[in-house]
């Protein structure tokens, strides 16, 4: 079986984002980029399918810039096989939106037929949240979105969900989407052998025009605002100071 | 941060993985191990497994070939928030990896290596004695041939990790007189019969690294085990330490960036006369001294890393490694004691991590030969021209 992880190439979850003074969107020159940390889990599940002898072979597949191929070095530093890369922009401030991203996932899918399809659940830029189900929507396969844990027995995958106040598990057919929530692993870290041995694996490079797909943005980034500064706390002298001020609050 | 590997695509993500583990892995544990001068063995698999432990072994052994450059950037990465774990870092390089690489046998390299590639196993390197530091040719600690085996008799003291390893790097006298030319370096396993681990001296810094007395009494090796031909031993040794020194220097800018990171925090948050202290321009000069110092630190670090992964034979190899391990630690040394002051009071309470690094700092001046003693080769060779 082979399995197909797309990657996005993001603000670092570490960096403090900061708004472009015009309003437009966040300000990605000279910040630091990683890949995206559920397609983070996403690989990391994909490569302990193939550990566990039930996936051949692990293709990442990165669809934006011309840098995203040092997102896709790290997926392969990780333990993937081999990379796609589909440049669909020039400028790292342009995000590819996830109909576009979608419909060339699913030329690379009719190309590669991968039984298995692990995305992140979201990217954490835009949490747009919709590119695995717009995948499976166009592919006309299953979906089970969300996952915490996932099991290939044959030609199925049990999947449990985390949906709001619990957990679900569902079975579904293969081929099938899966995305990955926070909780479906720890993804490890690239070991300084397989960094040597990534700059040998095979990637390729593509463009969106290679697949006939126009990423022209269908939505348009009206205003972008950080999020309210939150007012400094106070200090409180003692215990009966404390309650007296929650009571002031109406807290107790 | 001024990144003297920002052109490099695969430094920097070995560099940003360390980066990650250290943050999760090693910084919450670093005053603990300090504390209570003790590290947690759980430590080992994480970085045998990132190749760390055994960054030198050559990939033909299946290691991961790492070179000088890449050990400096795990070292400096590492230090930032244990000087103590970045002892794991290369933990078998001037041991193992080096001496076989340049040294050893064939055969000791397929018995030894691949081993030791797994990053499993430590190792030590034993030359001082009570009577012997700076001044090598003093080893009084025998090995007497006897048939197809040595016989070692003797005593080693502040050997480094002795405790965790399974393989010393022995060095003992082969020949009596002749000074240098009579000493001769073996493997040992430390499990041999007749070797005993005594104490472990507190320390003032590098507190979770244990630096432990050892006695050799008619400890029994093969001849094989003789690493280099007899009487090469302290040859040898100096040309391996010159391969590794710069690590020193690694761990010293770790340490110094450590320093730094946190004065800058505290001089942004710690308020006197009604505003930050970052405020006051006496503390700013202070501020921006370490940041230079450290920048100009870096970048002879990663200078003399380069030109010795370029040309490890070159004859101003040990001139330029004593250089940047003397710079860098006396650096650290410096900045260390600012961050210290910087805190004030508070720099002085084991609460914070400064005055950690300005323990942690002051052994660079030391091991692996005394700024003293570098600051003579450098001299030397100088002067020889
Ligand atoms: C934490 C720690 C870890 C260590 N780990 C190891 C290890 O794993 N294996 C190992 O073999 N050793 C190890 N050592 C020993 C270390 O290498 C020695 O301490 C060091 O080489 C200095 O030797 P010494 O302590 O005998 O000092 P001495 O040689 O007694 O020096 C005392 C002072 O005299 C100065 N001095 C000596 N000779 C001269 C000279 N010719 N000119 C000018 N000044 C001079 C020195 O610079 C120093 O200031 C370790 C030491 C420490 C503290």
């Amino acid at each position: 079986m082979k399995v197909l992880v797309p990657v996005k190439r993001v603000i670092d979850y570490n960096v403090k984002a900061k708004v472009k003074s015009d309003g437009s969107g966040v300000d990605l020159a000279n910040v630091k980029m990683s890949m995206n940390p559920f397609d983070e889990i996403a690989v990391e599940e994909a490569i302990r399918l193939k550990e566990a002898g039930k996936a051949e072979e692990v293709v990442a597949v990165s669809i934006g810039v011309k840098q995203a191929q040092e997102t896709l070095r790290t997926a392969l530093a990780m333990g993937a096989d081999r990379a796609i890369l589909v440049v669909a922009a020039d400028d790292v401030h342009t995000d590819i939106e996830p109909l576009a991203v979608a419909k060339i996932l699913k030329a690379i899918v009719d190309e590669e037929q991968p039984k298995l399809v692990i995305a992140g659940k979201q990217a954490i830029d835009n949490d747009m949240n919709a590119t695995g189900q717009m995948l499976a929507a166009l592919l006309g396969w299953g979906q089970a979105t969300f996952a915490s844990e996932l099991d290939i027995d044959g030609d199925a995958a049990t999947v449990t969900r985390e949906v709001d106040g619990g957990l679900q598990t569902i079975k579904v057919g293969l081929p099938a989407i899966v995305t990955a929530d926070l909780r479906l692993n720890e993804p490890r870290y690239a070991s300084l052998p397989n960094i040597m041995k990534a700059k040998k694996k095979p990637l390729d490079e593509k463009t969106a025009a290679d697949y006939g797909v126009d990423v022209a943005p269908r939505l348009e980034v009206v205003k972008t605002a950080e999020p309210p500064v939150r007012s400094a706390g106070i200090k409180v002298e003692s215990v009966d100071e404390l309650v007296s001020k929650l009571k002031e609050k109406g807290v107790v | 941060m001024l990144d003297t590997t920002e052109y490099d695509e695969d430094l920097i993500m070995f560099r940003d993985t360390i980066r990650r583990m250290v943050e999760k892995d090693v910084a919450p544990i670093a005053a603990k191990i300090d504390q209570e001068d003790d590290m947690p063995h759980s430590l080992v698999p994480i970085f045998g497994d990132l190749g760390l432990i055994q960054i030198m072994v050559p990939e033909e052994y299946g290691g991961p070939g790492g070179t000088l450059t890449m050990a400096c950037i795990a070292k400096e990465e590492v230090s930032r928030a244990s000087f103590a774990v970045s002892h794991l870092v290369g933990a078998t390089s001037i041991a193992m990896a080096l001496p076989l690489t340049h040294y050893g046998t064939d055969a000791q390299r397929q018995k030894y290596l691949p081993e030791i590639a797994e990053g499993r196993t430590l190792t030590c390197i034993g030359l001082t004695e009570p009577q012997t530091g700076s001044d090598v040719s003093g080893i009084k600690t025998t090995a007497k041939r006897d048939g197809d085996d040595y016989v070692i008799n003797g005593q080693k003291v502040f050997i480094t990790k002795a405790d965790q390893a399974k393989y010393i790097l022995l060095f003992a006298r082969t020949s009596e007189g002749k000074g240098h030319d009579g000493i001769s370096s073996f493997i040992v396993p430390m499990d041999s019969p007749g070797v005993k681990i005594g104490g472990s001296p507190k320390k003032m810094g590098l507190r979770g690294i244990k630096n432990c007395d050892l006695f050799f009494e008619n400890v029994r090796v093969p001849a094989e085990n003789l690493v280099g031909e007899e009487g090469q031993g302290f040859k040898n040794a100096m040309g391996v330490l010159n391969l590794n020194r710069p690590t020193v220097g690694a761990a010293s800018v770790g340490i110094a960036q450590g320093a730094l990171d946190a004065a800058m925090a505290y001089a942004k948050e710690r308020e006197q006369f009604g505003q930050p202290i970052g405020n006051f321009q006496l503390v700013q000069a202070m501020l921006a001294d370490m940041a230079i110092q450290i920048e100009a630190a870096r970048a002879l670090l990663y200078k003399v890393a380069a030109f010795i992964d370029r040309d490890p034979t070159h004859p101003q190899v040990p001139m330029y490694s004593s250089m940047i391990k003397t710079f860098a630690s006396d650096m650290a040394m410096k900045v260390t004691t600012d961050a210290v002051q910087v805190f004030g009071g508070a720099g002085y309470l084991q609460d914070h991590p400064v005055e950690r690094y300005m323990r942690d700092a002051k052994v660079c001046q030391i091991y692996e030969g005394t700024n003293q003693i570098q600051r003579l080769i450098i001299a030397r060779a100088m002067l020889k021209g």
